[in-house]
Parts: C-alpha cells; structure tokens; sequence
C-alpha cells in the first residue's frame, strides 16, 4: 500500500490544473479571467510552500520519516505552479511586452519580491535530484534552506498585493510563521544535544 | 423606494438590442467623423464603450462591508434591508433635513446615465446607471461660508453587514468630495441600473457615482451627507495615506504605488482580450479638467 502513496500524492497535487482545466471547459472563471488564472495559480504556489515546509514538522510531531518521501516532489510542484503564475502574468496578462513588465518588476515592490521568489527557486529546482544531493553533500542543505526566505518573500508577495491584509494573506502569513518556528524549536533542540 | 410596475422594467435583452440600435446610431456618425483620421483604433473604440453585462455588474463587486471577496457583495447582501431609509444632510448648511428614500424617488426623476467605472485594481466595466445630478439633492439646502467640501457617510450596520465585524476598514465607510466637484452634473445619484431598482450588492438604495475618479471614490448605501470646512479623511487614505489620496482622479500618469495605472482591463472581455490603455479622468477629462486647473495631479493624487 505504501508503495502507492508517492502516486498518489503526485495525482492530488495536480488538483489546481483539474480545476482551473474544468473551469476553462464550462466557461467558469467569471468576469475577470486573466486575474483568476493568476490568482489561483499564485495561492496554490503559496499552499505548496507551506506544504513543502510541512513535512519536517510532521515527521517529527508523528516520528514517522513517510513524510520526507514527499517533500521533494511538492517542492517541483511549488516550483511548476510558480511558474505557471508566472508566465501567466507575462505571457497572458501583459503578451510578453517586456516594456511596461521590467517596469512593473522594478517599481512594484510586490512583483520585484515575487519574481524574486521565483529567481531563487530555480536553484533549488535543479539541484533536487538524488545525484545533485550526493554530489553537493553538506551544500545541498545549505542551498535548500533558501525555501524559507523563499515563503518569507511569497507571503510578502501576497501582503503587498491585496488591498487588505484580511483574511487570506494573514491565514498565510499566520501558517507560516507557525511553520518557519518549527525550525527555531528545532535547531534550538539539537542544538543543546 | 423606486417602485416599477413589471411592465415598465425592460428586459435586457431588450433593453441591450434598444443599446445597440442607439450605439449604431452615435457608431456611423462617429465612423465617419474618425474615417477622417488614420489610424484610429475603431474596433478598440467599440469594445470599450460595450455595456457590460447585468451578470458580471452584480457578482464582481468590491464591497468589503459584505465581505473583501469580488463574489461576497452578491452572496452576503440578499437580505440586507434597504427600508425604511433615510438619508440626512448636515454640517455646514443653514437648515439640516432628513429625506427618506420615498420623498428622494419623488422629488428627482432618475434617468439613465452610461458611465465606465474604472476600479483602482485595473480593470473597467461600462454601467447603464439610472440616477441624477447630486447638485440637484445638494439644492436643498443653503450650506454655509465655511462649507468647502462635502462628506458622505456609508450605513454602519455589522448585524448586517458581515465585513464591518471586522477591522478591516475604519467603519462606517466614508468618502469625500469638493464642493465643485459634488456639484459637478457628472456626479450621479444613483438608484438604480439596467433600468431596475439598484441591486444591494451595488450599494442599495442610494449611492453616488463619480464617473472620472476611480471607483472607491462612489460611496455606497449613503445615509450621511455632511457639508464641512476641512479636507475629509476617507477610509481609504484612513487605511493608507501613501496609496489612497483625496482626490484619486483616474489618470494613468500617477501610478499606485502597487499598480501601474497605464492599463486597464475590459470586464468581460474574455481570456485573451489584450488590456487597454487608461484615459486621463477615465475619458471624461473634456467635462471635468477644468476643476483641476493649475493643480499639480501628482501631488495631488
């Protein structure tokens, strides 16, 4: 059974393109398309941040390793959902006139920070492979925990955005804090081994 | 209230083939007029001033009142109630009065007024309003010397009003005008749309619509109209001075300090409608440039 839970994750974490494929069909995405496309690929990158960020705390609250199985996998989902967004509002929302767009990324605080999210996760992208990890050793884990300034920056990204920071960014920014003071308990804890 | 008989309410498509004949009318003349200048984008010309749809006008509302959610403004207000209503205009006048909505519908005829609203997130709709001048409620009293602007005060309301449960604004919602401006035949009462009783999610029963300021600037579900001697602080620019002036006249000059203002998208366009360029007082500059004279508008934004 286990053996079918990596499947599985992978077939649920392509839920965000079954949705947003259904409402393309049946015409559902409402009176500002462009924008919904957008958003709901840039919430599904924040959700699989937090997700990604999830599996260590899990493992150790349900001292069951499972979990790290999966963190790679939802990381490159991070990664392919972030740059849906992203083409998205390049390619869709503005038709690739990099005019106005290097603008925007210079002027706009929040796209500056959230095309800056997305620049850093590159790295860790191509650095995800089983080789990649033997072959940077101690580096790996150095290069990779670019992911919290990497949900640092996303919610960011998010706060910036919206005219208010209520509801959805601060759930965000709420989990997140959580999440990322998992970290300090736990660097604290092994440390004092 | 407003009360129509069913038979005078026309129905949409109706009331839109009735709009087309009307468009194709103002289209040909305007053809020719542009046929005589090159270049001129006609189909872009076409698709802006295109009425948008009942349905998009009335699900894509930003009302925080009933929720920061595009989509809360329609689910949350079904049963708000808008009677009995009374609307007070006070503060530097001679003789403060109170009007129900009743004596409002029988004192001023509301005729149909086609407005594009352009929202300060970027993207337009073009609305078939029935309402009439505010000058024309602002008659009914002598305001003083000292009054130099005017203040409108939303209903505060949280039993309501789900949204106003929450900090999200500084409730009740306020916004304010110049004198000049709120005397301006451009600024609309509005009572209603597409010929019927303005749905709540648009700010039933009574809001105002200023059609050259971005849409923020249109306080809805109005029971205050306060004549007063200083600059009134909005809710916006009570939430954040930096990004929300006074003023906050379309233009696509100034940008927001988190959103280029040089664009705008049409809603209801569809997926791959290519945005469209923003018009300096949101087309209306002809009307109202005049106001803002000798004004530096980045300063004053």
């Amino acid at each position: 059974m286990r053996r079918y839970y990596k499947t599985l994750v992978f077939f649920l974490s392509l839920w965000p393109l079954y949705v947003i494929s259904y409402q393309i069909i049946f015409n559902q995405l409402g009176p500002e398309p462009v924008d919904r496309i957008i958003n709901h690929f840039g919430e599904w990158t924040l959700i699989f941040i937090l997700l990604t960020l999830s599996m260590t705390p899990l493992k150790k609250i349900t001292k069951s390793v499972e979990w790290i199985k999966f963190r790679r996998m939802l990381g490159l989902f991070t990664f392919f959902y972030a740059s849906i967004h992203m083409l998205s509002y390049v390619g869709l929302d503005y038709r690739f006139d990099f005019e106005p767009l290097i603008n925007d990324v210079l002027k706009k605080k929040f796209i500056f920070i959230g095309f800056s999210a997305w620049l850093l996760l590159i790295p860790l992208a191509i650095t995800s492979s089983e080789r990649m990890v033997r072959l940077l050793k101690q580096n790996w884990k150095k290069i990779h925990r670019l992911i919290y300034i990497i949900g640092i920056f996303g919610v960011l990204h998010y706060i910036w955005l919206s005219k208010t920071i209520f509801f959805k960014p601060l759930i965000f920014l709420i989990l997140l804090i959580i999440l990322l003071l998992f970290r300090i308990k736990i660097t604290k804890s092994v440390s004092k081994i | 209230m407003i009360k129509f008989k069913n038979s005078e309410i026309t129905p949409e498509n109706i009331y839109k083939k009735r709009r087309s004949f009307i468009k194709s009318i103002g289209l040909s003349a305007s053809t020719l007029a542009m046929s005589a200048i090159p270049f001129v984008s006609k189909s872009l010309a076409i698709e802006r001033d295109k009425l948008t749809s009942y349905k998009d006008i009335t699900t894509y509302n930003n009302y925080y009142e009933f929720g920061t959610s595009k989509s809360d403004p329609h689910r949350n207000s079904q049963i708000f109630k808008t009677t009995p209503w009374d609307i007070t205009i006070e503060g530097e006048v001679e003789k403060p009065i109170k009007l129900s909505m009743e004596e409002i519908s029988e004192m001023f005829i509301s005729e149909e007024r086609i407005y594009r609203l352009r929202c300060v997130e970027g993207w337009s709709m073009v609305i078939p309003w029935m309402g009439f001048s505010l000058s024309k409620l602002l008659s009914k009293v002598n305001p003083t010397n000292k009054a130099k602007f005017v203040e409108f005060e939303s209903v505060y309301d949280p039993a309501q009003m789900k949204g106003q449960r929450y900090p999200v604004l500084n409730w009740p919602y306020n916004e304010g005008l110049r004198i000049d401006e709120a005397m301006h035949p451009l600024t609309t009462v509005v009572t209603g749309l597409y010929g019927k009783k303005l749905p709540n999610q648009n700010g039933a029963p009574l809001r105002i619509f200023i059609p050259w300021k971005y849409g923020f600037k249109s306080a809805k579900a109005i029971v205050k109209i306060k004549f007063v001697e200083n600059m009134p602080t909005s809710s916006w620019m009570w939430a954040s001075p930096r990004e929300y002036g006074f003023y906050s006249n379309v233009n696509p000059n100034v940008d927001h300090p988190r959103w280029s203002q040089a664009t705008e998208r049409i809603i209801g366009e569809g997926v791959w409608a290519p945005r469209v360029k923003t018009l300096m007082f949101n087309g209306y500059g002809d009307e109202v440039a005049s106001l803002y004279s000798g004004m530096d508008l980045k300063k004053n934004y």
